[in-house]
């Protein structure tokens, strides 16, 4: 991705939970409350729902950033499948590491439906942290991202 | 990256065909988003993902917006559906019932919101129109993988369980069972009647408590339709809205209630006495073979163990020489109970506060202050001081009582919130104590909550009969006398904030109106019915002004306070309410479940095990014949981890596959859009 | 043997002889090995900490320093004046919590060659070492005298039970412990509702009038519910019961008589030291009766107070300034 603006602008795919984070969202639009347009949303049933895959699926295929949010420690709808999406999100902030890629691109944040000011302010500051590191330009490394796709057409059977 | 599951057959055109409708929602969304570009644009360059028709309308989710989305299907064979316009949570219905009206299965629409998430969040138009144009992308690709779901249909079971025996809970109860439906009522005390059978009068009208409860308890347990479960707890709750399985633990009796007359006789022979702490709320006595008052329903007594003598030392059993019906009976034991329900009611009520925690108004080391509970049972005809206002020597009437609100309540040290009936109860006191002894009554508050019909013409009248207000929050209760006149007294120290001085007043008796806490087991009973508590312990509805009474667990509702601090008529109208809910779900037969779940492909599951401890619902169970894992479909809500954590992707999960969220990723960062050739002009 | 270190503060050497000598006592019994703190210096007392907060601080800090700093030391610090006491908890606690005071405070230090690492020392009262850490069973099986029969107010004062930074007591208002303490002692404890209240501090110096009706508060509680001794932690408690019983009761026309003695004095009386190595004798108002009613016999009077009782006061000093008074007292300067 190259820098055709002034200035870098990043793009942040960020995973809300259809209980809480999710209508945390939209409680900061029906608040008319202003972010930066830097993050796409992608609606999961639960934070429990989060494949560390997307999360590299995103990042590989251009992202600069992933943001993963959730319902409260204690306050899942699905009782206590956060705290999964919480270890899954140290393992996986420890791998990107050893990969390379700075842990301030993944950020884990709790917003329950009653905080859309409190998640626009988390997406801000994120926006903000990730312009300071750059681009990520994964895909600039390597095969063009496709590492991460289970069902790559590239996978083809070797004979023996 | 190309979506290769949507990517151009041999015959040169996608699989799919894609209709793709961009909402104006008047200016709401055209105001800041370019809808005639956004539109335009999917029209050009999404067309090779398999969008065959793009149109921007003003209002969508008009009876009109929809026709055009129903028209497209029928004449140009859409078989997905994108519609970019609000939040999912608002229309995601109208346009799935839309895409029905038109046969086309529900599930193959896809919302994408870009009113919440982007014209009301973003200022730059020009961001704002890029951002739809991604969104509108990760939609498209994404709805390439929606498969056609069917939403499952599970039966409701005509009974319920309720969960408590108090106002709520019997309010619910009788409802239900009085529309024809069997109710199974479970209560932990010996009797039904909660809270509610301890007071004396009940504000406003202060009619007796007894006498408004007892005929309603009676119902209870001569109804045809209830099961009474008393001295009994839930221990374990399995299934899912429509069919519970429920597992009861009786406890012992060690009564045979099948004998029983319960004329009492055990009762009045009985050698042991001991502290009431329950039913007197520690200020009198009771024996250890007991019912807790004589208008106990059931009337059968129970055999408190841990204080029998028998049990304790082996001797005794004078109860049982003398039951004339010979229905005791020592070697009773625990009675598990399996009961299968359609939905529950969880009434499970509220513990005072310990007045204790404030030491500073010596509750516990004073002899003569008392909580409210305390008092209430002191006023009540039947208890232990036959309703007589005394202190604690049993015999001398005060000549002044101070009636001190707020305890425990609105007070950052403890709780929070507010009570909620302190006030009318306190007033209640001032009224019982101005009538009975005759007393100078002083009430200390911070503010007069009288909000609900007919209280503040009773507060009125408390201040017409003479009680004394002050309003401050009490510093301290001492006995220790500074100035003549003190001495032998209880002290209290306020700051009189009208009047603008410190006050020393001089009483016989306190009284602490002390705080409505939720019930101390609350979260664990809470864990056992799958629902949550809020930060301060009560029980969290589903929605605190339009879904007061259900909760996020479909099946379970709860009722009176609960849920939080509540008077008699508010509990009243949860129990009934709860009731009707319940009676809603009974009178369709069969509620439609999402179809949100995971499955697991046989085939692929390698019996690895790593899913099968992440279920919370109890869902996945491990095949020991086939070492494979299985998925219960009624039981699993769809959450999506296992999904996630199955290293052989051998779990899909419905309605949020991997391929669906991955190609919404691809979709996204338009990475199709990128590799596509740009048609010319654009 | 468990060993601790000990700021003794300035009043254990003048006003509270008692209580060091009483404490010297005891400590054998109790198992404990006093280890004075080296080249100490005055804690400020309560005024300094208004007037400026790092010189104030750091002057206390001091102290820690070189408590931390004991080479192979124990880690626990003793004080046993509550004003000590609180002021080093409070140093401690607010270096922990403010970055910046610790910094100045360190700063400070570091002109003599030290430093001080909040947390380093654990500052604990001497009441709350006996009940928590050595324990009452091992208290009550030191006892050879029970005080039975006597009637003790436990006066706890306000400054060592709040605050609470690492929540020692039972309760802010009404700590359980020096009842305790002294019921192991055999004595009867009356609930002595005004336990934790002020007695009047330097109000004494500042404020006469207030002072004297703190003081009658205390002593016409501790008459009402008929208490032969009031039981101290206090040396500044101690000073105001005492010393100014006299004028307290002139003040008002009252007459009470109830000797205050320091908590320490009456475990060594139970323990069954005598009298006059516990420091008794020095009191204003004598505990004579009281100790009579245990048993034990009152120390002899010393020479100067016989001299006292047979001459008359000698005449002030001339040179003394009159005392400052606030406005609206009697004799203040705007009269």
């Amino acid at each position: 991705m190259t820098d055709q603006h002034e200035g870098f602008d990043p793009v942040i795919i960020g995973f809300t939970c259809n209980w809480c984070s999710y209508r945390a969202a939209d409680l900061a639009g029906m608040a008319r409350i202003k972010y930066p347009p830097n993050v796409r949303l992608i609606r999961l049933m639960c934070s429990g729902r989060l494949d560390p895959t997307f999360a590299l699926q995103a990042l590989a295929g251009g992202a600069d950033g992933v943001l993963i949010t959730g319902c409260h420690p204690g306050e899942c709808h699905y009782l206590e499948q956060n705290y999964k999406a919480m270890r899954r999100f140290q393992l996986l902030r420890r791998t990107l590491q050893q990969m390379g890629v700075e842990p301030e691109r993944v950020r884990l944040v709790w917003a329950s439906a009653a905080e859309g000011q409190q998640l626009a302010d988390a997406i801000a500051e994120m926006v903000e942290e990730v312009r300071v590191l750059g681009p990520l330009s994964w895909r600039g490394q390597g095969n063009g991202g496709k590492l991460l796709r289970p069902e790559a057409e590239e996978a083809a059977e070797v004979g023996a | 990256m190309i979506d290769h599951a949507n990517a151009p057959g041999p015959d040169g055109a996608a699989k799919e065909r894609i209709g793709v409708y961009v909402c104006h929602c008047g200016s709401n969304i055209a105001g800041t988003v370019d809808v005639a570009e956004v539109r335009e644009w999917a029209e050009q360059r999404l067309a090779p993902d398999g969008v065959v028709v793009a149109r921007d309308y003003k209002f969508m989710c008009s009876s009109l917006g929809q026709e055009l989305i129903e028209k497209d299907i029928k004449e140009q064979g859409l078989t997905r559906v994108v519609v970019a316009a609000c939040s999912p949570h608002l229309h995601e219905q109208t346009f799935r019932t839309a895409c029905q009206r038109a046969n086309l299965n529900p599930y193959l629409c896809e919302l994408a919101s870009i009113r919440e998430q982007v014209s009301w969040v973003h200022s730059d138009k020009d961001a704002a129109t890029a951002k739809s144009k991604a969104v509108l992308c990760g939609a498209v690709q994404r709805v390439a993988h929606n498969e056609p779901l069917e939403p499952l249909r599970v039966p409701i079971h005509p009974a319920t369980l309720v969960v408590g025996g108090g106002i709520a809970g019997i309010q619910a109860a009788l409802e239900l069972a009085d529309a024809g439906h069997p109710v199974y009522l479970v209560e932990r005390q010996p009797s039904i009647g909660g809270h509610m059978a301890q007071f004396d009068k009940t504000f406003p009208t202060l009619d007796c408590s007894a006498c408004i409860l007892t005929p309603r308890m009676v119902s209870v347990g001569t109804h045809p339709h209830i099961t009474l479960l008393t001295w009994s707890e839930v221990e374990k709750v399995d299934g899912y809205v429509g069919n519970f399985t429920a597992t009861i633990r009786k406890k012992a009796r060690f009564i045979n209630t099948d004998l029983c007359t319960g004329c009492g006789i055990c009762q009045e022979k009985c050698p042991k006495r001991v502290i009431d702490k329950e039913y007197e709320a520690g200020l009198g006595y009771r024996k250890a073979v007991y019912t807790p008052f004589p208008q106990a329903v059931p009337k059968y007594p129970v055999i408190d163990e841990p204080n029998c003598t028998y049990f304790i030392k082996g001797k005794c059993k004078a109860c049982e020489k003398f039951c004339p019906t010979d229905a005791i009976d020592f070697n009773q034991e625990d009675e598990l109970v399996t009961i299968e329900v359609g939905n529950i009611v969880l009434a499970t009520g509220y513990d005072l506060f310990d007045a204790r925690r404030v030491s500073q108004y010596g509750h516990g080391r004073l002899a003569n202050v008392f909580t409210s509970l305390e008092f209430e049972r002191m006023t009540n005809a039947s208890g232990p001081t036959n309703g007589k206002i005394v202190l604690r020597d049993g015999r001398t009437t005060p000549t002044s009582v101070g009636i001190i609100h707020c305890v425990g309540s609105r007070d950052r040290n403890y709780n929070n919130y507010c009570s909620s009936i302190c006030c009318m109860q306190s007033l209640k006191f001032a009224h019982l104590v101005k009538e009975r002894a005759g007393a100078t009554v002083y009430n200390f508050y911070i503010d007069m909550r009288t909000t609900q019909k007919d209280y503040d013409e009773f507060y009125q009248k408390v201040l017409e009969e003479g009680t004394l207000f002050i309003r401050g929050k009490v510093a301290e209760v001492t006995d220790a006398a500074r100035q003549p006149g003190e001495e032998g007294k209880l002290i209290i120290q306020a700051e009189d904030t009208l009047a603008g001085k410190q006050r020393r007043i001089p009483v016989d008796m306190v009284i602490l109106s002390a705080a409505l806490e939720p019930r101390h087991d609350a979260k664990a009973v809470g864990k056992t019915f799958g629902i949550s508590c809020s930060v301060n312990g009560f029980f969290i509805e589903k929605h605190p002004k339009l879904d007061p009474v259900a909760t996020m667990t479909e099946g379970v509702f709860i009722a009176g306070c609960a849920s939080g601090p509540k008077d008699i008529p508010a509990t009243v109208s949860q129990g009934a309410a709860a009731a009707a809910r319940v009676l809603g779900r009974i009178s369709q037969g069969e509620i439609e479940l999402e179809p949100v779940r995971a499955t697991i492909e046989e085939a692929k599951c390698s019996g690895c095990r790593i899913c099968n401890d992440l279920c919370p619902f109890n869902a996945i169970t491990f095949i020991e014949e086939r070492m494979v894992t299985e998925i219960n479909p009624a039981l699993c809500q769809g959450c999506g981890t296992c999904v996630a954590a199955c290293p052989a992707g051998a779990i899909s999960g419905s309605g949020f596959s991997n391929e669906q969220i991955l190609s919404q990723i691809d979709g996204l960062l338009m990475l199709n859009v990128e590799h596509a050739a740009a048609p010319a002009g654009v | 043997m468990a060993e601790y270190l000990l700021y003794p503060g300035c009043s254990m050497d003048s006003s509270a002889r008692a209580y060091q000598q009483s404490l010297e006592a005891i400590a054998g019994p109790l198992g404990m090995t006093l280890t004075e703190v080296d080249d100490w210096n005055c804690c400020g007392a309560t005024e300094y900490l208004g007037i400026s907060t790092t010189p104030a601080y750091a002057l206390i800090a001091r102290n820690l320093a070189i408590a931390a700093a004991h080479a192979n030391g124990p880690r626990t610090l003793l004080a046993p004046c509550s004003a000590c006491y609180l002021n080093l908890a409070k140093a401690d606690h607010g270096m922990a919590e403010e970055p910046r005071l610790n910094a100045n405070v360190n700063e400070a230090l570091a002109a003599g060659n030290l430093h001080y690492e909040p947390g380093s020392v654990d500052i604990r009262h001497l009441l709350d070492v006996m009940v928590h850490e050595i324990g009452l069973d091992d208290v009550k099986a030191k006892v050879t005298r029970p005080l039975t029969g006597l009637r003790v107010a436990p006066y706890l004062g306000c400054m060592v039970p709040r605050p609470d930074y690492h929540k020692r007591w039972s309760d802010p208002e009404h700590p359980t412990e020096l009842d305790r303490l002294l019921k192991a002692l055999g004595a009867e404890v009356i609930d002595f509702p005004l336990k934790t209240h002020c007695c009047g501090g330097h109000m004494t110096q500042i404020g006469p009038d207030t002072a004297y009706e703190l003081i009658r508060r205390l002593l016409q509680a501790a008459d009402q519910f008929k208490a032969d001794v009031i039981a101290t932690l206090c040396p500044m408690c101690q000073l105001n019961l005492d010393a100014y019983q006299g004028a307290t009761n002139k003040h008002f026309g009252a007459d009470f008589e109830i000797p205050i003695l320091f908590f320490t004095q009456l475990v060594g009386l139970a323990f069954g030291f005598e009298a006059k190595e516990l420091g008794f004798g020095s009191e204003m108002v004598k505990a004579n009766h009281a100790l009579k009613r245990i048993g034990v016999e009152p120390p002899p009077p010393t020479e100067e107070e016989e001299r006292t009782k047979r001459r008359r006061r000698p005449r002030k000093d001339s040179k003394s300034l009159p005392m400052p008074r606030l406005s609206g007292e009697r004799g203040a300067i705007d009269d």
